[in-house]
């Protein structure tokens, strides 16, 4: 059976058929749009490797069928620089170490962009860490992660007063 | 994952025309479970029936009943207002149903509707005397869960939402398995128009269960000194390399009384 789905994925609207429904998001963004920055880690809905924002709301992408996501707008870590200059948390990632090899780190900054967008966490160390528990990181860079994220939090904070630089 | 079709109707009776035609086909809700049960070639359904276009998402709050649409998602009863205000355990337990990822997509149908022995879910909805809806009749939940992974629902029945009546007090509380947050012990306390309710979920065997001798003990007195001599036996409590059924019947005493102490 074939399956047309229309998606915006990173402000670009894109529709394609498939002919197998059994293809999820994670592998439709990898294998068929070519945007590998999301990874496949435990493929499971485990270690948080696949997160994207779909509908602006963090999810696994490899548990969620690409059908069932027609209509759907999807951010993925290729869409979060701006002309060059990138994200506040892929900066504060960079500034404080927050990954060693990088595998899991497109999922933990989609991860914390949701977080922040969710105005969940505050400046609260604790509630960063709760709500960045959804990613695993093997190399252990979860303090440089935390610090990573809270920093974000507070650039992000200051643009929207308008004091941020 | 085995081939199937996919479906995704846009209305309640529809959805269930297209699982009540063909036995093999399966409703898929959120697929927090269900997707990964597919990828671990441990279903072989004909036909996917996706439930994300039924309109079923939604929360509402009148005459002491808090009504909750079946794909409504975890993220959404934590975070609802609403909810918070009228019965604040709910929207607790909600927000600490594994991760953010899970609660984004996970839903209160596809939980209630797949039973797993460690969900979180069944405590409420059991110790809240809750009302599930179906496209065709209303269940009970002292008659809703059957065991593990049973429940009262036919063949092709779809949950469409659940009826919360709002409690004077209510509190839940659960010892999280370290890796993946499902209740090794949840105890859910509840007073309210039904009297005093204690469902425990996670421990038994059977999946969910009210415990009675704590009720009672709490109708005399709503106090955790009220549980100091409430036995919980073993017997038909799970035990596996997380800990063994005595430890488990341990736990039950000491999450009711945590419990007990976020209710008020």
């Amino acid at each position: 059976m074939s399956l047309s789905v229309s998606l915006t994925v990173n402000g670009v609207s894109r529709t394609i058929v498939l002919d197998d429904p059994r293809v999820t998001l994670l592998d439709l963004l990898r294998e068929r749009f070519d945007l590998t920055g999301t990874k496949k880690g435990c493929d499971r809905g485990q270690c948080g490797a696949c997160t994207v924002l779909l509908g602006g709301r963090r999810i696994n992408s490899c548990l969620a069928l690409a059908a069932s996501c027609d209509g759907a707008e999807v951010l993925t870590i290729e869409g979060l620089a701006q002309g060059g200059a990138l994200h506040p948390v892929q900066a504060a990632f960079i500034a404080h170490d927050g990954f060693q090899c990088g595998f899991c780190t497109p999922g933990q900054i989609m991860s914390a962009v949701g977080l922040l967008g969710e105005g969940q966490a505050g400046d609260d160390p604790e509630r960063v860490r709760e709500g960045m528990s959804g990613n695993l990181c093997r190399c252990g860079a979860y303090v440089g992660i935390t610090e990573a994220v809270l920093e974000a939090g507070r650039v992000l904070a200051g643009r929207e007063k308008g004091t941020a630089p | 994952m085995y081939a199937f079709a996919y479906q995704k109707p846009a209305t309640v009776a529809e959805a269930v025309k297209l699982l009540s035609a063909d036995p093999e086909a399966k409703a898929l809700a959120g697929g927090m479970t269900y997707i990964p049960v597919l990828k671990q070639r441990l279903a072989r359904p004909s036909a996917v029936v996706d439930l994300s276009g039924l309109g079923l998402a939604g929360i509402g709050v009148s005459g002491g009943v808090v009504t909750i649409g079946a794909m409504t998602t975890h993220a959404a009863v934590a975070a609802s207002a609403e909810v918070r205000r009228a019965i604040p355990a709910l929207a607790a337990l909600a927000g600490g149903i594994g991760d953010n990822e899970v609660r984004h997509r996970g839903t209160i149908g596809g939980s209630l509707a797949n039973d797993d022995p460690t969900a979180d879910y069944p405590a409420a909805v059991l110790a809240l005397g809750a009302t599930l809806r179906t496209d065709r009749r209303t269940i009970a939940a002292d008659g809703y869960f059957q065991g593990m992974f049973t429940t009262a629902l036919e063949p092709g029945e779809i949950i469409t939402a659940v009826a919360f009546p709002v409690p004077e007090k209510a509190g839940y509380a659960k010892f999280p398995n370290p890796a993946s947050r499902y209740a090794m012990v949840g105890v859910f306390v509840a007073r309210g128009p039904q009297g005093v309710r204690v469902a425990v979920t996670g421990a038994g065997q059977g999946g969910v269960f009210r415990h009675t001798a704590m009720e009672k003990a709490l109708e005399k007195s709503w106090s955790a000194d009220a549980l100091a001599g409430v036995a919980t036996p073993a017997e038909g409590l799970n035990a596996d390399l997380h800990g063994s059924a005595e430890y488990r019947a341990h736990l039950v005493g000491v999450m009711a009384r945590r419990a007990l102490a976020a209710a008020g």
